[in-house]
């Protein structure tokens, strides 16, 4: 594809599909298309139609344009259609036997195979502008990498720079467009196939195994995020719930120092550390800074610092992490985790500790 | 039937043991035929029992989305069930309905007393019958029907490494593996007669440029079959040797490739929906043109289009993995590719409003079935062309919106056009008529109930939902549209009941249908109502594309204009 | 019973179409050679990427004598076709008997150089990804060879018990055309595996 053509004559033609906002004098348009469509179709935390982040941008210029395109085309064909059938409907008393036998016209069907071609041309030179500008972006000098590993029902992020390894909720700061910061995710599957699909912030993008497979996202905004895994990968595909939090630069950096450091050792939680490192849950589990080291299930190191558990789909309680410890099919019928089969006392000291692991 | 009162018990046992023996003889006749009259008949009936089975499987998935949070089916059951609701609904209902027609109506299209080889088209469709069966078997097989037994649970594409025997333990895979795979080898076998037939039987006069369009379309859907369904065969075998032989065709720990996978069933999956799709065309326009009183528009260039949609359908697959990472050049060229096949079906959405245009339309049942189609066909294609614009894809693949997508197409054109060819050709079938009431009945509630489904469907896809989930979250916003979706489901199931009825009701008590009830042009209506087993008892010979018009026509006829 | 019967106006030119038979088999060929495609794909995508064991290169050689038999059994096959078609019944069933020796050799070959292989080579089918792909790709091939010569054995029982006359030419000539795909599929498995794999 030679974009020496494309790329200019695409930003000429496409003004829209070039930055996060419209040139004028489209001007307020993102903003009173977002309205209009969430008044349509209510407010949802993961409409594709409500773009914080540039990918996702992108992607709204052009889906707007090309929704435009097809409304009009359908308006056009089904009005046509419509025309002809109460026209030339059959009346009683139509007397003529058979109407006039017409077997084609070249220059009609000449007309409607041109125009369809100079749309489509014009269709695909603007995708593929969007397709360079978000797959084949030059990266900045500054931008954080995060490695992410899809498993069999939960999410790994790993910050190899910073030395954090955490699960399930991703922790990203946000990017200011006059001194951008996006975030890199370098991903891959350890079992089956997943997608990470975050809609506000970007396009899906499917995790394999033995493929590595990268995006970029950018939020602009603080905030929390959430989307889920997007290609079907076993019993609780559904339950595969991706969390994204924004945080400004300086709540990031507490956050990843928080990350960085080994686990809390709090004194008076000594007896479900120990239920904790006795039983199995170290064979899959990993806590920093103690012999569990296993790296089938979640890093738990700073598991009370998150929001939720099950890959966020179940708030995080004390009561709500017993009754998973106890029994996590109860929550996720064909979760990967076994039940326990704790004693209740042994229950209670584990909740205790897990719950000091902030 | 038996007018003399037994009068001993002898008699009466001689009459019963007739009877038996004359259904006896029915079932024999049936089972053993190479009639391909009886074997389309065959293929639609077995079509029809598992778009009921298919059909309820879509319920209880509905039922279960119809709230946020549902605990009506469990995620196994739930999983299960959309594996086989769409296994089977493809390679079930799809192709053996579309064979059926096919079968029964090429060889009286083109004047042929049967298919090229009969004894294979009986092969074909035991053999896909067998298939079927061996599908459904598995939620028996195995561990047996507690907890819906082992049906497969890895979704009709049966993505690697889902299907490594490391993730899907036990046999619902391979029952998945085989019952496709024999049904495969029954499409090939029946696309190799519809090929030959077309090629090697026509009747004197019909040169390729006179043969109804409707033989057109089978023609090119059967070479498409050659070169889509073997691939999916391949790609069944190499996962039988992972599976079984401790291959590593798509064994990611060996270095195997996932993409790999989903390149062969794509290159397959794509070019089977063009399968599905041409013969939808097909009855569009053989009922087209008849109920508009007119020729069709433009048939040169719907020869073209169609020879052009089969070419392109097999350049256009990687379409269904935009998200994976092939890379921008690979995402580009797809997306071009998908948007050319779009002009091409313009084209002959344009022929279809053209025949209509200046014409003198009777709206049939038929005719309301195509019309309806002629509107949501380019619906469905128009949000094609959304999902080919990749990045637009990136948002929307995976989402309900294709699923929406795939529906409006699967049902909204190609249903829509199976429920028209079962009112326009029925009679032939049969001698009956269909009852017009019950017809009507079924069409607008089933209008209702598809636009309630599938119109709102698109909604939760560009909110958000991905599809192949057993519940959702409620705060996603995604609990209202999903209910409404779940209502239509209500009205579609009443309308095929009513469909089915009507089916069963008109063979007995329908009003009797002559050999040409709809004043039509093409060959078949030269036959009685049903045709005789020979078909033709002289083999006729034709000088246009449409003989009966001809005949109908001495002073006008169409032979004079090609 | 039919009705009316379209009428021709003027004589209608001889009406020529193509033999059911040959349509069929080019289009059981057809369908064949994309399974062979699938196959050929996944060899060639996998080539290199095998994460142990022996390598093409290691353990394979050129099977230049069988290759050799196999091409030629096309030649007799076409003779056998061709003496057929001009009544000499037993030359037909000479050159259909070479056919078929000519196979069995090409199908023994195979079988010791798999033999050798899996015993001395250690490559089995689960071995590495080339061993899967190497053994589906040449199995499946030998696998046409087997099913064509089963079909040629059959022909040359029937010829040999003297049911073959020229009537049943054009049935052998079908049956011939199968045997040259099967030769055909072997050029591009040799050359994608013994040349340009190693």
């Amino acid at each position: 594809m030679s974009l020496g053509i494309i790329r200019p004559l695409a930003d000429h033609l496409f003004p829209f599909a070039q930055g996060s906002r419209c040139i004028a004098p489209c001007g307020n348009m993102p903003s009173r298309l977002h309205l209009a469509l969430s008044l349509a179709f209510g407010q949802s935390s993961t409409s594709i139609f409500a773009p914080e982040a540039t990918p996702a941008h992108y992607i709204f210029g052009l889906s707007m344009f090309v929704l435009a395109i097809c409304a009009s085309i359908f308006i056009v064909v089904a009005g046509l259609l419509l025309y002809a059938l109460i026209r030339f409907r059959h009346r009683r008393g139509f007397t003529v036997r058979e109407p006039a036998q017409i077997y084609g016209s070249a220059q009609v069907e000449l007309s409607w195979t041109v125009i369809p071609i100079l749309i489509v041309v014009v269709l695909f030179l603007a995708t593929a502008r969007v397709i360079f500008v978000t797959q084949a972006a030059p990266r900045p000098e500054k931008s954080l990498d995060v490695v992410v590993i899809g498993h069999q029902f939960w999410w790994e992020y790993r910050y190899p720079k910073l030395g954090i390894i955490t699960a399930n909720e991703l922790h990203i700061p946000v990017s200011n467009p006059n001194d951008p910061m996006p975030t890199y995710l370098t991903m891959s599957s350890a079992d089956t196939d997943h997608s990470f699909w975050v809609p506000r912030l970007a396009g899906k993008m499917d995790v394999i195994p033995n493929k590595v497979n990268t995006m970029w996202i950018d939020p602009e905004k603080v905030g929390l995020y959430v989307g889920q895994c997007a290609q079907y990968c076993g019993v609780e595909h559904a339950k595969m719930l991706i969390r994204v939090y924004a945080d400004s630069p300086s709540d990031f950096e507490k956050w990843a120092g928080e990350q960085a450091r080994p686990a809390l050792q709090d004194p008076s939680a000594a007896e479900g550390k120990a239920v904790f490192e006795r039983n199995a849950c170290a064979n899959c589990h990993t806590v920093s800074g103690t012999p569990a080291r296993g790296m089938f299930g979640p890093d738990l190191s700073h598991m009370a610092s998150r929001a939720t558990i099950a890959s966020g789909s179940v708030p995080l309680t004390e009561a709500n992490l017993r009754a998973w410890i106890d029994n996590p099919e109860q929550f996720k019928p064909g979760v990967l985790m076994p039940a326990m089969h704790l004693s209740p006392h042994d229950l209670d000291a584990v909740s205790r500790y897990l719950m000091t692991l902030r | 039937m038996a007018t003399q009162t037994p009068a001993n018990p002898i008699t009466e046992t001689t009459l019963r043991l007739r009877r038996r023996g004359r259904m006896l003889q029915f079932l024999h006749e049936w089972i053993t035929t190479v009639d391909h009259k009886k074997i389309g008949i065959m293929y639609i009936l077995y079509a029809l029992v598992f778009l009921l089975i298919a059909g309820l499987e879509a319920i209880l998935m509905r039922i279960q989305l119809a709230v946020p949070n549902n605990t009506f089916v469990s995620p196994q059951v739930f999983n299960r069930l959309f594996t086989m609701h769409g296994t089977t609904m493809v390679f079930f209902v799809g192709m053996p309905i579309l064979f059926g027609f096919g079968n029964y109506l090429v060889p009286l299209m083109i004047g042929a007393r049967d298919m090229a080889f009969p004894r294979l088209n009986a092969f074909s469709f035991w053999i896909s019958a067998f298939g079927g069966l061996l599908l459904y078997f598995s939620y028996f097989g195995g561990s047996g029907l507690y907890g819906a037994g082992s049906a497969p649970d890895v979704g009709w594409w049966a993505y690697a490494p889902l299907t490594a025997r490391v993730f899907s333990p036990g046999h619902s895979t391979d029952y998945w593996t085989l019952s496709i795979f024999l049904s495969g080898i029954g499409s090939i076998g029946t696309a190799l007669n519809l090929v030959a037939t077309t090629l090697c039987m026509r009747c004197p006069g019909m040169k390729l440029s006179r043969m109804p369009l409707l033989v057109w379309l089978y023609l090119v859907t059967g070479v498409l079959v050659f070169l889509a369904v073997s691939p999916l065969t391949a790609a069944q075998i190499m996962l039988c040797i992972d599976r079984y032989l401790g291959g590593h065709f798509f064994d990611t720990q060996a270095g195997g490739s996932a993409v790999l996978w989903m390149h062969f069933f794509w290159i397959f999956g794509h070019p089977e929906v063009y399968v599905l799709v041409l013969p939808a065309f097909a009855f569009a326009n053989e009922i087209v043109p008849v109920f508009s009183r007119k020729a069709i528009f433009g048939y040169p260039a719907m020869v073209s289009a169609t020879v052009g949609i089969g070419f392109i359908s097999l350049t256009v697959w990687a379409h269904h993995m935009f998200t994976v990472g092939l890379g921008a050049g690979a995402n580009a060229f797809f997306t071009f590719s998908t948007m050319l096949i779009a002009i091409f079906t313009g084209i002959k959405i344009f022929n279809w409003v053209a025949t209509l245009w200046g014409g003198n339309i009777h709206f049939t049942t038929a005719m309301k079935f195509t019309i309806a189609f002629l509107f949501q066909f380019p619906a469905a294609g128009l949000t094609g062309i959304m999902l080919s614009v990749s990045p637009f894809d990136w948002q929307l693949s995976h989402s309900y919106f294709v699923v929406a997508h795939f529906h409006y197409v699967l049902v909204g054109a190609i249903l829509f056009m199976i429920f028209a060819a079962f009112y326009f050709w029925y009679p032939k079938m049969t001698g009956r008529m269909l009852n017009d009431t019950l017809g009507s009945w079924h069409f607008w509630l089933f209008v209702i109930g598809f636009h309630l489904t599938f119109d709102f469907m698109h909604i939760p896809g560009m909110l958000g939902m991905p599809r192949r989930i057993y519940t959702y979250e409620a705060d996603r916003g995604w609990a209202i549209w999903n209910m409404i979706v779940s209502s239509g489901a209500v009205f579609q199931a009443v309308a095929v009941l009513l469909f089915a009825w009507n089916l069963v009701r008109s063979y007995f008590k329908g009003d009797p249908a002559g050999p040409d009830p709809w004043d039509a042009w093409t060959l078949e209506w030269s036959t009685s109502s049903p045709p005789p087993s020979y078909n033709f008892a002289v083999i006729p010979t034709v000088e246009s594309r449409r003989p009966l018009w001809d005949l109908k026509h001495p002073e006008d006829p169409d032979s004079q204009y090609e | 019973m039919t009705t009316a019967v379209p009428v021709p106006h003027q004589p209608v030119e001889e009406w020529h179409q193509p033999s059911r038979g040959i349509v069929g088999m080019a289009c059981l060929i057809t369908a064949e050679s994309a399974i062979f495609v699938i196959f050929v794909t996944a060899y060639l995508y996998y080539l290199g990427k095998s994460l142990t064991g022996p390598a093409p290169h290691d353990v394979l050689d050129a099977p230049i004598f069988a290759t050799v038999c196999l091409l030629s059994s096309s030649i007799t096959v076409h003779f056998s076709v061709h003496e057929l078609r001009a009544v000499r019944i037993a030359r037909s069933a000479w050159w259909l008997a070479a056919t078929v020796l000519l196979g069995s050799i090409f199908i023994g070959f195979t079988a010791f150089e798999w033999y050798d292989l899996i015993n001395h080579h250690g490559l089995t089918i689960s071995t590495n990804l080339f061993g899967t792909t190497f053994y589906s790709l040449v199995g499946l091939h030998a696998s046409h060879v087997l099913v064509g010569l089963i079909l040629l054995s059959l022909a040359l029982i029937f010829s040999i018990a003297g049911k073959v006359t020229e009537h049943h030419a054009e049935r052998l000539e079908v049956l011939s055309l199968y045997w040259h795909f099967v030769d055909a599929v072997w050029v591009v498995v040799f050359t994608v595996v013994y040349i340009i794999g190693r």
